[in-house]
């Protein structure tokens, strides 16, 4: 009877394990649902929260790192993104989702190097202990989430690629975030809200 | 109590499991420069998604793993000599490999070419070069986000795609539900 119950109780666990599991692989945002606000660390050593910018109509939210080749490569449009966004209140607000322990390239140090290199316009944040890119559901370098500041809070409007050709700028035919962010200014609905590219894992 | 211990060692377990799955990851040193010319000799097929298509999709008695990997990614280079492991092991079990690179047109000859080379590899390396990510990721798995390792596994019968990495072990497990049926 004992044995019975111990195997009972054993493949309890295993399910209930094995549910958390598939939710934890489900879980991130999907467009419509409301992102969470965060405080992490920006290169210049302050701390960054989206309640920090009162005047904001929206975010950029740019999940990127130092090391990926395909983040590197979208570097100048991000920043580009971001000097033609802000002014008209949405800005860029990048963050380093990777576990610098494991990925040195990665580190706080190395963020700050190469802002400066770069020279950032946007915050260039560590998410610390890696708890926020989860509860976005990034996967990958680079992932962008377009996010719209309302009553309700911060809305998610756009999840996916800048553009459709990391490659090669001029051959770029679909700028995906910039028509997602237009639309979204202009009040209309955004026409392609969902978008995949090849990236980088996100180390943990 | 003695079910309370057992509980107890099984999430400790469960735990570590998911703790050692974690590749280690060692930085990538290079800088790179996307817009190379592409007319660079290598000796590996380079394919749009319409060229690669037909190699997804064979229907003769093989069973066929397909890895998507690239130099600069860490944990697809780990997983590779696994791969070749099993593929040497069971190739004459009618399994054939392919080995898909995502590799950028400038790394092609300064890295892939070494790579390959260095390491031998007996699965065929084919690069696919198609920019248009967001086009051919969903035909390939509708779920797949675009991270990379994955790889997909197929036969006539039957298809699997893994947006993860394999050990070697896992890799077996799942190659034998397509050879023993």
């Amino acid at each position: 009877m004992k044995i019975i119950k111990t195997i009972g109780l054993f493949a309890i666990v295993f399910i209930t394990m094995a549910s958390i599991k598939n939710n934890e692989l489900a879980s991130g945002y999907d467009i419509g649902d409301i992102a969470t606000d965060f405080s992490l660390k920006n290169v210049d050593g302050e701390m960054v929260s989206l309640s920090n910018y009162k005047d904001a109509k929206g975010f950029l939210i740019i999940f990127t790192c130092n090391t990926c080749p395909y983040a590197v490569a979208y570097e100048d449009r991000i920043i580009l993104l971001d000097k033609k966004y802000k002014e008209m209140g949405v800005p860029v607000i990048a963050i380093n989702p990777n576990n610098p322990d494991v990925k040195p390239g990665d580190s706080f140090d190395k963020m700050k190097i190469r802002a400066k290199e770069k020279r950032f316009t946007f915050p260039y944040l560590l998410d610390e202990g890696q708890k926020i890119y989860p509860q976005y559901g990034a996967s990958k370098t680079p992932h962008i989430y377009l996010l719209e500041k309302t009553k309700k809070g911060n809305i998610v409007k756009y999840i996916g690629a800048i553009d459709d050709n990391y490659q090669d700028e001029s051959k770029v035919e679909d700028k995906y975030v910039e028509n997602a962010v237009d639309a979204m200014l202009a009040g209309e609905e955004i026409e392609v809200t969902k978008t995949r590219a090849i990236g980088c894992s996100i180390k943990v | 109590m003695r079910q309370l211990v057992v509980l107890i060692f099984l999430v400790a377990l469960f735990l570590t499991s998911c703790i050692s799955k974690n590749t280690k990851e060692v930085p990538l040193g290079e800088s790179m420069n996307t817009k190379v010319a592409k007319d660079i000799s290598v000796d590996f097929p380079i394919y749009d998604f319409s060229g690669l298509e037909p190699l997804l999709n064979k229907k003769d008695d093989k069973t066929y793993i397909v890895n998507f990997w690239a130099t600069w990614c860490k944990p697809c280079i780990e997983e590779v000599p696994d791969f070749e492991k099993t593929y040497a092991e069971q190739k004459d079990n009618n399994v054939e490999m392919f080995l898909v690179s995502l590799d950028m047109p400038s790394m092609w000859e300064k890295r892939l070419v070494p790579f390959v080379k260095e390491k031998n590899l007996k699965g065929e390396v084919v690069i696919l070069d198609d920019p248009k990510m967001n086009e051919w990721i969903p035909k390939i798995d509708a779920n797949w986000e675009g991270g990379i390792p994955a790889t997909l596994i197929y036969n006539k019968e039957k298809r699997i795609f893994y947006s993860h990495g394999f050990t070697y072990e896992e890799l077996n497990a799942e190659l034998d539900k397509f050879l023993n049926k």
